[in-house]
């Protein structure tokens, strides 16, 4: 347990926790284990951490590390990093949060439904009933504000990027690329092919946690209507 | 106090030291792109460091003061102007209500700071007023200055006045007083150099002998796609030795990324949070004012160097930074 990780830095800011080169669930849960110590542990000096599918990056001030020069603080930063990662073994495991997520698919919400249905010779409502079936892992947030990379997409409707990106993705559109799906939180261009979009908002600035969606957390698209859509859409204040 | 933006230049936003805290939920950092310039900016007019300022890339805005104000320009010279008189950088600046600062040419770098007494009266997101843009949070709306924009400061602080007092005591008829002193140019940072010194990034093992050799031989061209976001680089191909794929992971300012067609990216203050290219280099922090004074259209070099001077880099900095604050402390 204790030699499963490798450290290395980030310049002269950042260290880096690696725990391996492939994306799955153990080590993904190692990711979730490891930056609730690092939450709980964040001693002076430390200035945020960053978990990704293998990684955590802890971003450091090394005059602060080094205490004004006695020590390296690459070292400093190494040791108690080490300490944290001996420690959390003792941690119980924390409970994952099932969050759903209401689509409205097709339409103006969903532009390339029926092409991504057409790729894979299905209908839309198959495309619909194989993406609402699955139950999907943020696997890490990152791109953008709130953006979540999600694990878990059926094979069955996987789709190449559009060969153009849009310029402009609304806020809240859910698309599909290759075998990754994923919502995106905020208007940004993109070349994901969009099935449908959702009326919740998955990046409020006026939150304390302002990603809806965490690292760990387990998902569901559910279908709606676009009745439903538009009474559920939140408004935004700005 | 406020200013009036009358025209806003190329890009004009407010900044602090940057949004952290939030990278975890994919939130952009920002931040001033040269954050010493920034803090000295704040301190010469006795202010904390990590106040919002007014970021001026290349060709400046024309803004005028509704008040009184005690000011400083730090950063790249864009060959500020108030009332048509050059005025210097790097100093304390007591300019009169109505003045008009202008920019002119740059002379050296790109990005001027304007700080004034009191600091900009800016509401904090996410615990920082820096503008993303990308984002649209921060400064004033989440957007670059625009014409016709007031921006509001608070009352100057206790060393302002006495800053401020001082000044006065000179003053003549004229709309502007600046004080006869300034930093002593050893203690700040240095733009003359676009030699960047740079650690090998965690993938620099992966590209071939030739390329590894050429990312700190050759003069990169800036090109004119390069923003707050990331300097975009040309010049001989970068290549791997064996095709690898590489899991996105956390990025930072001054990570440098190569993308498949082999020409580098920079990463600068509106960085994303992770990034999936391989990174062969990480500039050195206490490069990062000299980088984020290089202009599209310059040439950029790395020169290799290892963690342990990086960091003993770092820490000379932040000693010099301490004593711009004693020195200061003793001016006023």
């Amino acid at each position: 347990m204790s030699n499963d990780y490798r450290l290395y830095p980030l310049g002269d800011s950042g260290i880096v926790v690696s725990f391996g080169d492939e994306i799955n669930f153990g080590i993904h849960k190692r990711i979730q284990q490891f930056t609730e110590v690092l939450e709980q542990s964040l001693c002076k000096g430390m200035i945020e951490y960053v978990p990704a599918f293998t990684t955590v990056t802890i971003y450091y001030d090394p005059w602060i590390m080094s205490e004004k020069g006695r020590r390296n603080p690459y070292t400093a930063m190494s040791t108690y990093i080490e300490e944290l990662l001996f420690r959390q073994e003792e941690k119980s495991e924390a409970v994952a949060r099932q969050i759903e997520i209401p689509v409205c698919y097709g339409g103006k919400y969903g532009p390339d439904l029926e092409k991504v249905a057409a790729f894979h010779s299905l209908t839309p409502d198959e495309v619909i009933s194989i993406h609402t079936n699955g139950e999907y892992l943020v696997y890490m947030i990152g791109f953008a504000p709130g953006f979540p990379y999600l694990g878990g997409m059926s094979e069955e409707i996987a789709t190449p990027r559009k060969e153009s990106p849009r310029n402009s993705i609304p806020k809240g559109s859910v698309g599909i690329a290759g075998m990754q799906t994923g919502v995106y939180p905020i208007e940004t261009p993109g070349g994901w092919q969009l099935i449908g979009r959702t009326p919740l908002t998955l990046f409020n600035q006026k939150k304390d946690s302002p990603s809806l969606l965490q690292a760990g957390d387990r998902i569901r698209f559910v279908s709606i209507s676009e009745t439903e859509y538009e009474a559920q859409k939140e408004v935004d204040e700005d | 106090m406020s200013i009036k933006v009358i025209r806003p230049g190329l890009l004009t936003t407010i900044q602090d030291i940057g949004r952290h805290g939030y990278q975890k939920d994919g939130m952009i950092v920002s931040g001033a792109m040269d954050k010493v310039a920034l803090r000295i900016a704040n301190l010469l007019v006795g202010n904390q460091e990590n106040q919002p300022a007014i970021e001026i890339t290349l060709m400046g805005p024309k803004i005028e003061f509704q008040q009184d104000a005690l000011i400083a320009l730090t950063g790249g010279d864009l060959s500020p102007t108030v009332n048509d008189e050059a005025v210097k950088m790097w100093r304390p600046l007591y300019v009169k209500k109505g003045s008009v600062l202008q920019f002119g040419v740059p002379t050296l770098g790109c990005r001027s700071y304007l700080s004034v007494s009191g600091a900009f009266n800016i509401p904090a997101v996410m615990g920082s007023t820096s503008t993303s843009l990308r984002a649209r949070i921060g400064g004033l709306n989440g957007k670059a200055l625009q014409s016709g924009d007031e921006v509001l400061s608070h009352p100057p602080t206790e060393t302002g006045e006495a800053i401020i007092k001082k000044l006065v005591k000179k003053q003549t008829d004229r709309s502007f007083q600046q004080a006869f002193w300034t930093i002593h140019p050893k203690l700040l940072p240095s733009y003359e150099t676009p030699i960047i010194r740079t650690m090998k990034g965690a993938e620099f093992d992966w590209f071939t002998k030739e390329s590894q050799q050429h990312f700190f031989q050759q003069e990169f061209d800036v090109t004119p796609q390069s923003d707050r976001m990331g300097y975009r680089l040309k010049g001989k191909k970068l290549v791997l030795g064996q095709e690898k794929e590489l899991l996105s992971s956390a990025v930072t300012f001054g990570t440098i990324q190569v993308p498949k067609e082999g020409q580098p990216i920079v990463l600068l203050a509106d960085h994303q949070t992770t990034g999936g290219y391989p990174r062969i280099g990480q500039v050195a922090t206490a490069d990062f004012s000299a980088l984020a004074q290089i202009s599209p259209g310059k040439k950029v070099s790395f020169q290799a160097i290892s963690l342990d001077e990086a960091q003993h880099l770092y820490m000379e900095q932040e000693k010099k930074i301490n004593h711009i604050k004693r020195a200061l402390r003793m001016k006023i």
